[in-house]
């Protein structure tokens, strides 16, 4: 199967200020690729690109095979994509907005009608459909720039925060409507909320001052935490001094530490050596030394700690 | 082509019914009939002359245009590029050159809808007298297309800015000295330095003189030539102006 997103080196600076730096990506269909990033790291630029709003200094970037600067009206018929900040004419309703949309998509009379209720029906957008757009909330407002995207469901889907602003049901809501879509599209979507990431996208890419700085899937991620495998145990103050004798003579294990101290506990972890599984090897010794452990678990690693660590320019300002 | 012109018409329907979503165009229709009449009346003593024509409805519409056209073309691209539709515009299934064309003819038609509403001057005249229905048709041509040429510098200036306000004052700006162009309050500035076919083409500019002519009765080539060319260029500008803009 062909990819139905290629971006090829694509560079762009503003003044003095490169904002993207050589951004290659491909996206196969069934892919839901997330787009992370700092704020200024150039995610919405790169998206502006690709999606042939902005014409990149160098580079290329094809939608389901088309030059998106070469042959836009075709690559864009192929594309649905939501703006960073879901814009829309104010003064109208979403039921004119999405009229216009399909209209405009090429689509006419019932067939039209059919899209926008379908459209309609999968955002939930059925209560305010005769009010206009800049009364509605926030997250109303989102909804309405994401029916406009998927109205002619189209085979690349690109969303800028699609769930930015959108309360816990609504970002359910939006979540799944991407699983669902995520079938025979190729999808990317940018985000902040990593969480997000594990959620709905089946791989990450993190850029940073313009570059890609990663690219996996979440759990690919994961391994980079400094603490990924790593066993926490909680245990009596009394006790520490044995457990700690009992994991040193593994040589899976590269140090033991004491993270803090409450309540008469000692909370220690044990960092395993070159991402080993040590897991099996530390519950095996406590249970031969009989110490009563109040609490043991393997640390996961935070994919927040990774997006620090990997992510290192200023945080806002710039162009996002 | 047939797909391109659909488009078009497409924009221009939801970009015309987005004038009348707000109280702009019902506005601008009231303001510029109550303008032309009572210019035409107290300003122009339509009845004093006591001449069967509109002469005096007519010679004040550049003068009204060049206040009321800009305010109609100040939000044409300012608007889209503040609140940022322009990118989703750019990003539908549609050339830049049918979005321009279509939202300018938008506009133009608010304009035109205008004209048609002072048809109880052409019916009172009528009443009055037996005027030179020619002569106020050409007239009406010639306020139409005058209109036309300062909404294309209205909307290519929008375009330069996100700020209506600013877009309004520039484009009245230059409206004005295209209207003055034949005058010596603009000539005087290049005379004594400018060489004098320089001086003739700016001379040549003048939308006072080519209105003139329409009210005159004459609907001439070179006039309609001047009209039809200036709309295209400035659209044209229009368009490289948009692309350089949009994203910034």
């Amino acid at each position: 199967m062909p990819a139905l997103i290629e971006a090829d080196t694509l560079i762009k600076s503003f003044g003095s200020i490169k904002a993207v730096n050589g951004i290659s990506l491909t996206v196969m269909p069934g892919e839901v690729l997330g787009f992370l990033g700092p704020n200024g790291a150039g995610k919405s630029t790169t998206m502006k690109m690709v999606t042939g709003f902005l014409e990149p200094d160098s580079g290329t970037a094809r939608i389901a095979g088309y030059d998106v600067q070469e042959q836009p009206i075709a690559a864009k018929a192929r594309l649905g994509y939501l703006p960073e900040g879901a814009p829309a004419y104010a003064e109208m309703t979403p039921a004119s907005f999405l009229r216009f949309i399909a209209a405009v998509r090429g689509f006419r009379g019932s067939d039209a009608q059919r899209r926008v209720d379908a459209a309609v029906e999968k955002t939930g957008l059925h209560s305010v459909l005769h009010q206009s757009i800049e009364t509605l909330s926030k997250g109303f407002k989102r909804r309405v720039g994401i029916a406009q995207a998927i109205l002619h469901d189209p085979q690349v889907l690109i969303m800028d925060e699609p769930t930015d602003g959108l309360d816990p049901n609504q970002k359910h809501q939006v979540r799944e409507l991407i699983r669902e879509m995520a079938k025979d599209k190729a999808i990317i979507v940018s985000t902040h909320i990593l969480e997000e990431v594990e959620a709905v996208c089946s791989r990450a890419v993190v850029i940073d001052k313009g570059r890609i700085v990663a690219d996996g899937t979440a759990e690919d991620l994961r391994q980079r935490a400094p603490y990924h495998g790593a066993v926490a145990i909680r245990v009596a103050t009394d006790h520490a001094e044995s457990v700690v004798q009992a994991l040193q003579r593994f040589s899976s294990i590269e140090t033991i530490e004491t993270v803090g101290k409450a309540n008469g506990h000692l909370q220690l972890r044990a960092l395993p050596k070159n991402g080993m599984s040590i897991a099996a090897e530390v519950t095996q010794a406590i249970r031969e030394s009989a110490i009563a452990v109040e609490e043991i678990y393997v640390e996961r690693g935070k994919l927040d700690d990774v997006f620090r660590q990997i992510t290192t320019s200023d945080q806002g300002g710039g162009h996002a | 082509m047939l797909d391109s012109l659909k488009r078009t018409w497409i924009i221009t329907k939801r970009e015309f019914g987005a004038y009348f979503a707000t109280p702009l165009a019902l506005v601008f229709l009231i303001i510029f009939v109550a303008l032309t009449g009572a210019f035409a009346f107290y300003v122009g003593n339509f009845f004093d002359r006591n001449q069967a024509d509109l002469t005096s409805f007519f010679v004040y519409h550049p003068w009204l245009f060049l206040l009321l056209v800009p305010a109609i073309a100040m939000r044409l691209w300012a608007e889209e590029r503040k609140t940022g539709t322009i990118e989703l515009l750019m990003t539908l299934p549609l050339s830049p050159g049918e979005a321009i064309v279509g939202k300018y003819l938008a506009a133009w038609a608010v304009i035109g809808v205008a004209l048609v509403l002072t048809f109880p001057m052409w019916v009172t005249v009528n009443l009055l007298g037996s005027p030179d229905n020619g002569v106020i048709v050409a007239s009406y041509v010639g306020s139409f297309l005058t209109a036309g040429a300062f909404l294309a510098i209205g909307s290519c200036v929008s375009a330069l800015t996100k700020n209506q306000v600013i877009a309004f004052i520039i484009a009245a700006m230059v409206c004005f000295l295209l209207l003055m162009s034949g005058m010596d309050l603009v000539l005087n500035a290049f005379r004594g330095w400018a060489p004098q076919f320089v001086i003739a083409a700016i001379q040549s500019l003048s939308f006072l003189s080519h209105f003139e002519d329409f009210s005159k009765g004459i609907i001439s080539l070179p006039a309609l030539i001047f009209y039809l060319s200036l709309i295209g260029f400035t659209l044209f500008a229009n368009r490289i102006v948009v692309d350089q803009k949009k994203a910034a």
